[in-house]
């Protein structure tokens, strides 16, 4: 297999593959359009998603089940976790800006394997068409996005298979990802460029697929079993036919606690890359940087029973995992601090993109203080399976590695489409999401502190104020995506250019135009062997020489 | 003017493009099967779990012999090491010598799947019967499946190593040793199961 030799010495061969916007519904094979393929489609399902959290809001408003039915309110909670983890966040923070970012990183012409790439990006449309039709077709599964037995067993077996298969597909195309990021980091990166001076995003790339190839198929096997309890009525998990259900919880938390590192490494790798370019520093910490996310990666493989406390778990495993998963909160310290002194003294511009960071490293911490309390035995036993783990994990998910999504879209929509975004819609797209983000999350910890348990669409009524303030902050968050939507959509067709580098930044992806030529550079990549070397006062670079082929043909 | 932390490593662009692009290939199936080793990995912590926890309920019937199941593993490593003679050869560029290799591993391949389905139709114990029947079949199906695949790619390998097809050729291994990997793989993981199923 060869790879496409330089316009300079070969004249380009007429290529096969379409261009321009009908590109974007090609097998396409070039990873920067893989890569806006995976975002925009994610973004198609976060809105789907967000309808769906809509409804259950709506629900929520009163104590009653008067929106929807019961068993309508539990399809629909299943669809929007199922959807927001599998279709959203895990692509959009691992495949959209993984596929865009580590190409130009590593100083590649594109990914290790492009076809297998296309390939993984185009198993997640038809999973998740699956997934939505079955809700029309046959009812959707009704066992939440964690499918626990015997609850999955018995609720009607065509949503749930129908569940499976689309979980199934969605992770074989994740092991396909992580294999080509592992592959594209650790091969392919251009001579002369040490592992060590790779920008961050590559290192949580690295460690994060590495998760996913090493616990993704645990899933994929634990849901086969699954499925064999459904359709052939073996027993595995099926305690009235002798099985073992705290089985598959071990199981599935093995995939699932590192799956939540899939969700959120990435971004601590995006705003790895946001914040010292608006703050004008170089990150701070890089090695130590490195180190935690290879020690996130290794403790993230052995904490998964800190979801099981309730389970019946021995005195000594919660001990163990109560331990372990204290440890995390270390390395993950380490990182929190280090993007606090990148930010300390720099000479910050509060652009959409630093707000959603800065946004990010708030609610983040929230997220973590409450997510060590969870890890002790005592207190989870209280609030395990209430609304204190719903605003846990949403401080994480929604307040991180969402959050990131949105800066990382500020940061880069210059360099994907050549446009710049409008600023002021920015930040009240930001302002919007923040506050309504708090309001909506905020006060479940309150809720499930006082007994609320969550995946129940009828509640004690003395709930019923907060929830109301709750579902307000949902309807903020809602409005919020309007200014968002209108930007993107008008910014693409009449922004301002953007021009090569317009954050006068440094890594490799801003050394070329925008957007970028097919094959990343017209000519050789950059050598960036100090992505981050911001020490120095702008002026006192010739930034504007540095852009496409400049760099290399001004003779420097 | 400050020099930027950037350079443009000028000497390397002139030869660059005559250099064949690297193969990754077979490293990308090395992850692969690292990613397929862990769903033995969980069907094996499930099986030994499940021993650990659940007794067997009484009445109901678990046992597994011995000889089939030694046949199998010698088969198995067997055809690993003709597998291995069928590279060499290619190796050395004996194309007619790789394929006879090539065919009789394909032959040990078959003669497994055989017999383990004899096994099947021979154990006192079916799918549904109890939790450690159903791991059973679960764990050994899953890795039945593999070594067809296998044996199915060793005969692709074989017909595209024929004189007047060329694909498989001296100068060009990658799919005869994509499907030795492979194969070791799967070989390796049946010792394992071996052990774990039959042996603890
Ligand atoms: C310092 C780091 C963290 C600690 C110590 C921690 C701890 C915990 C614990 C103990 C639980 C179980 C609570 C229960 O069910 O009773 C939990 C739930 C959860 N956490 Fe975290 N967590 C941390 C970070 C994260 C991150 C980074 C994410 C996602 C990106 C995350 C996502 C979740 C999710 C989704 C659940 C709920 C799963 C469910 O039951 O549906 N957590 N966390
Ligand atoms: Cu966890």
């Amino acid at each position: 297999m060869t790879v496409a030799t330089s316009p300079q010495v070969v004249a380009p061969k007429p290529r096969l593959q379409p261009t321009g916007w009908l590109r974007y519904f090609s097998f396409s094979v070039d990873h920067k359009v893989i890569g806006l393929q995976y975002l925009v489609c994610g973004f198609i399902f976060y809105l789907i998603g967000g309808l769906l959290a809509g409804a259950i809001r709506t629900e929520l408003v009163s104590p009653m089940s008067d929106f929807m039915a019961r068993d309508v309110y539990n399809q629909v909670l299943t669809m929007h976790g199922t959807i927001m983890i599998f279709l959203w966040i895990v692509p959009v923070v691992n495949g959209a800006f993984g596929n865009y970012l580590i190409p130009f990183y590593v100083g590649a012409r594109d990914m290790a394997f492009p076809r297998l790439n296309a390939v993984a990006f185009w198993l997640i449309p038809p999973a998740g068409l699956l997934l939505i039709t079955s809700y029309f077709l046959t009812g959707a599964a009704q066992s939440g996005w964690t499918a626990y037995p015997p609850l999955s067993i018995t609720t009607p077996a065509a949503g749930q298979i129908v569940w499976i298969l689309s979980v199934l597909l969605l992770g074989g195309s994740s092991i396909f990802g992580g294999i080509n990021f592992i592959a594209t980091i650790l091969k392919l990166r251009r001579p002369g460029l040490k592992l060590m001076q790779l920008p961050m995003y590559c290192w949580a790339m690295l460690g994060t697929s590495l998760l996913v190839v090493l616990s993704t198929p645990v899933l994929a096997g634990t849901l086969v079993l699954l499925s064999f309890d459904i359709i052939a009525h073996t027993g595995f998990f099926n305690p009235t036919l002798g099985g073992n259900v705290v089985v598959y919880q071990h199981l599935f938390w093995f995939y699932s606690h590192p799956a939540v590192y899939i969700m959120v490494l990435p971004a601590f790798g995006l705003v790895s890359e946001i914040l010292p370019v608006h703050a004008r520093k170089p990150l701070f910490g890089y090695t130590t940087m490195v180190y935690s996310i290879m020690a996130i990666v290794f403790l993230g493989l052995i904490v998964w029973a800190h979801h099981m406390f309730t389970s019946g778990t021995p005195p000594w495993m919660r001990l163990f995992f109560t331990i372990a998963t204290a440890f995390i909160a270390v390395p993950t310290g380490i990182k929190f601090f280090n993007w606090l002194a990148t930010l300390w003294g720099g000479r910050i511009s509060l652009n959409s993109a630093l707000l959603f960071s800065c946004g990010f490293i708030v609610n983040f911490v929230l997220g973590g203080i409450t997510g060590v309390a969870l890890a002790q035995v005592p207190f989870d036993i209280h609030v395990h399976d209430t609304y204190f783990v719903v605003a846990h994990f949403h401080y994480i998910v929604f307040g991180g590695s969402v959050f990131v999504i949105f800066a990382s879209v500020y940061h880069w929509y210059p360099k994907f489409t050549g446009r710049m975004l409008n600023e002021n819609l920015g930040r009240l797209h930001f302002a919007l999401t923040f506050i309504g983000f708090n309001l909506c999350f905020g006060p479940q910890h309150w809720l499930g502190l006082n007994g609320m348990p969550r995946r129940v669409a009828e509640y004690d009524p003395q709930f019923t104020l907060i929830n109301q303030i709750s579902s307000a902050g949902a309807l903020l968050m809602a409005i919020s995506t309007l200014p968002f939507l209108w930007n993107v959509i008008q910014s693409a067709i009449a922004g301002p250019p953007a021009g090569d580098n317009p954050w006068n930044a440094l890594t490799p992806e801003w050394l070329t135009s925008s957007p970028p030529p097919v094959e990343n550079w017209t000519g050789e990549a950059p050598l960036v062997e100090e992505p981050y070397g911001y020490g120095v006062p702008v002026e006192d670079f010739d930034l504007t020489a540095i852009s496409g082929r400049d760099l290399w043909s001004s003779g420097k | 003017m400050t020099t930027l932390p950037i350079e443009t490593d000028e000497h390397h662009s002139d030869h660059h493009h005559d250099e064949e692009h690297p193969d990754h290939r077979l490293f990308g199936l090395a992850t692969f099967l690292v990613a397929d080793g862990m769903t033995f990995a969980g069907f094996f912590a499930a099986y030994l779990t499940f021993k650990a926890v659940n007794p067997l309920p009484t009445g109901a019937v678990y046992e597994l012999e011995l000889p089939l199941p030694i046949l199998n593993t010698v088969l198995l490593l067997v055809s690993s090491a003709t597998f291995h003679q069928a590279g060499k050869a290619l190796h050395q560029n004996a194309t007619n010598r790789c394929r006879n290799w090539l065919l009789i591993t394909a032959a040990l391949g078959l003669a497994f799947l055989v017999s383990q389905m004899v096994e099947y139709f021979t154990l006192p114990f079916g799918l549904t019967d109890n939790l450690f029947a159903s791991t059973f079949y679960a764990a050994t199906g899953f890795h039945g499946l593999h070594v067809t695949l296998g044996a199915l790619m060793i005969l692709i390998v074989w017909w595209q190593t024929r004189p007047q097809s060329g694909r498989v050729t001296h100068n060009n291994p990658f799919p005869l040793e994509a499907a030795e990997l492979y194969w070791h793989f799967v070989d390796g993981i049946w010792v394992i199961l071996f052990v774990i199923l039959y042996l603890i």
